[in-house]
């Protein structure tokens, strides 16, 4: 079948369990080719709108189809197509890290060679090992390899480099951005905001069962340049303010941020006011926001534990 | 390979890498037979006590395989999010159920290949053993059990699942008719176990291979019908997580 350029469309879902709303009317699109991440709290919705796009859960009202097809009614057609990771287990403890490769490969009967699956992830060494003896990172890259077992034209991936070491991530990252490239609409599920900024086109936040934000990490900063630096611990911020003309926050023991564009002129005269004032300067960065930033200001009245 | 036969080869090759389970199914029905056929303080009611207890090992077996081993792996699966896993492939909850019941099959003939030879190896010599209808027997058997271990194992927490099966487990032996006879049971207590899978299974196996069933023709009736019903209700109460 083709693959529509939305891969996934979700339209006014909601999943309510008991008297308790997880998701509230939320709506957007995940499209092939692309990595949308989806960002949010503890409870934010964003699990149980992943469980009805993989058809783990059927939503009680709104529309979701995903690949054209109703993942409730349609789970088997769409399974054929969907690569699913597990954000834990997922795997017999007994079973070897070979074995299991050759299961899903079988089950999805795609023709993919479940050796190079085992090499393609870095597990090659460890083929021979059971799952119960895998470190937390070797067990994300066996539930990596099985949702590629699947060819996946849709892949969801829920916390893919959570406790993976540097190397280990390196690897799942170009693992994820290979797909894309393929053609395959993926959408990973993180709390770690550097990854989705990492390898993320295009980011969704949810907060309270709600999306909040959705757009490419360039949208969701637009309009939000700033200036952070690290001095003193006890910078006087009104002398500054009066000095450059601008209010600084301050964000950490010694850390600080001016909401405005990194203008020259500015830059010098907080450089000079430290300096006059016998203050350090160190940590400077100026531009856009980053991810975490634009995530707490957006999650801050929802009282997200991010 | 279709998906069901990779999924089949997959319970096996588990189930013959637990050593409990090969202990439930093997070690403690073996450990009965031989105990209580030379240890001689069972009320069985014959003259020789391996003649009673055969067919009634060979019951308990079938239900050890096809419930409680069955039913405990498949409720740690659930826990491990195995299920949950497997459920976002295409093999489909109807060719699991099939490939996990069909393990349960490929295990009971070694079960069998063993619990008989060491029987014949205590004396039991039956005179005209109808095999084909035991067999047919330990299928019904084998449904109804195995659809009773996914119910539980399909609705209930891993560690609950566990005491349920293992208390179950207990209760369908008492009372089934599988080393102690129903008739040395109360009365009421009697009519209710006659009505069980476990003694409905002991009784067919009783009567086909040594022609001393209590009430073959209902106990056939009763574990066809525990044969339909609860492979149909563990397909309506099975959840992947």
């Amino acid at each position: 079948m083709n693959s529509p350029a939305n891969a996934v469309e979700v339209e006014g879902l909601t999943v309510r369990y008991g008297s308790l709303v997880a998701v509230d009317s939320v709506s957007f699109t995940a499209a092939a080719g692309q990595i949308t991440a989806v960002l949010g709290p503890n409870g934010a919705g964003k699990t149980s709108t992943i469980e009805v796009c993989e058809g783990y859960r059927t939503p009680s009202a709104g529309r979701v189809r995903v690949l054209g097809l109703d993942p409730a009614s349609d789970q088997r057609r769409l399974s054929e197509q969907m690569g699913v990771m597990l954000q834990e287990g997922g795997v017999y403890p007994s079973a070897r890290v070979v074995d299991t490769v050759r299961h899903y490969t079988a089950l999805y009967g795609k023709g993919v060679d479940p050796l190079a699956l085992v090499e393609r992830v870095g597990m090659s060494a460890r083929a021979k090992a059971p799952w119960r003896r895998l470190s937390g990172g070797e067990r994300q890259r066996l539930s990596l390899a099985l949702a590629l077992a699947a060819k996946p034209a849709v892949a969801f991936l829920d916390e893919p480099t959570s406790g993976v070491d540097l190397n280990g991530r390196d690897t799942i990252r170009g693992i994820v951005r290979e797909l894309a490239a393929d053609g395959c609409a993926v959408v990973l599920a993180t709390h770690e905001l550097d990854e989705a900024e990492r390898v993320a086109d295009r980011v969704i936040i949810f907060d309270g069962g709600s999306v909040i934000a959705d757009g490419t990490l360039a949208e969701l900063r637009k309009g939000h340049d700033e200036i952070r630096f690290r001095s003193s611990p006890d910078l006087d911020l009104r002398e500054l303010a009066t000095a450059i003309g601008m209010v600084a926050s301050r964000v950490g023991p010694d850390e600080y941020v001016i909401d405005a564009p990194p203008h020259p002129r500015l830059m010098a005269q907080l450089a000079s006011w430290l300096a006059e004032n016998g203050l350090p300067l160190t940590d400077v960065r100026a531009g856009a926001q980053r991810l975490e930033d634009v995530f707490r200001r957006l999650t801050a009245d929802g009282g997200g534990d991010q | 390979m279709s998906r069901f036969t990779t999924q089949l080869r997959a319970e096996v090759q588990l189930v013959s890498r637990n050593g409990e389970q090969l202990l439930v199914t093997l070690g403690i029905p073996v450990l009965l037979l031989v105990f209580f056929s030379t240890v001689d303080v069972l009320p069985t009611g014959t003259p020789d006590p391996i003649d009673f207890l055969a067919p009634g090992i060979l019951a308990l077996a079938v239900m050890s395989t096809s419930m409680v081993s069955l039913g405990i792996a498949t409720g740690f699966e659930r826990s491990y999010h195995v299920l949950k896993r497997l459920g976002a492939t295409p093999l489909g909850r109807p060719r699991l159920v099939a490939a996990k019941i069909s393990s349960v099959a490929v295990v009971e003939v070694v079960q069998f290949a063993v619990i008989i030879p060491v029987a014949y190896a205590l004396g039991w010599n039956p005179d005209a053993p109808n095999w084909p209808a035991a067999l047919g027997g330990v299928l019904l058997g084998t449904m109804a059990f195995a659809g009773i271990g996914l119910s539980l194992a399909g609705r209930l927490r891993g560690e609950i699942n566990l005491a349920a099966q293992n208390g179950l487990y207990l209760v369908l032996l008492l009372l089934g008719g599988m080393v102690i006879p129903l008739a040395k049971l109360p009365s009421g207590v009697r009519q209710v176990a006659q009505m069980l899978p476990s003694g409905a299974l002991a009784d067919v196996l009783r009567e086909t291979l040594t022609g001393a069933g209590v009430q073959p023709a209902t106990s056939w009736l009763v574990l066809a019908t525990w044969a339909l019903a609860m492979p149909l209700a563990a397909s309506r109460l099975f959840r992947w997580d």
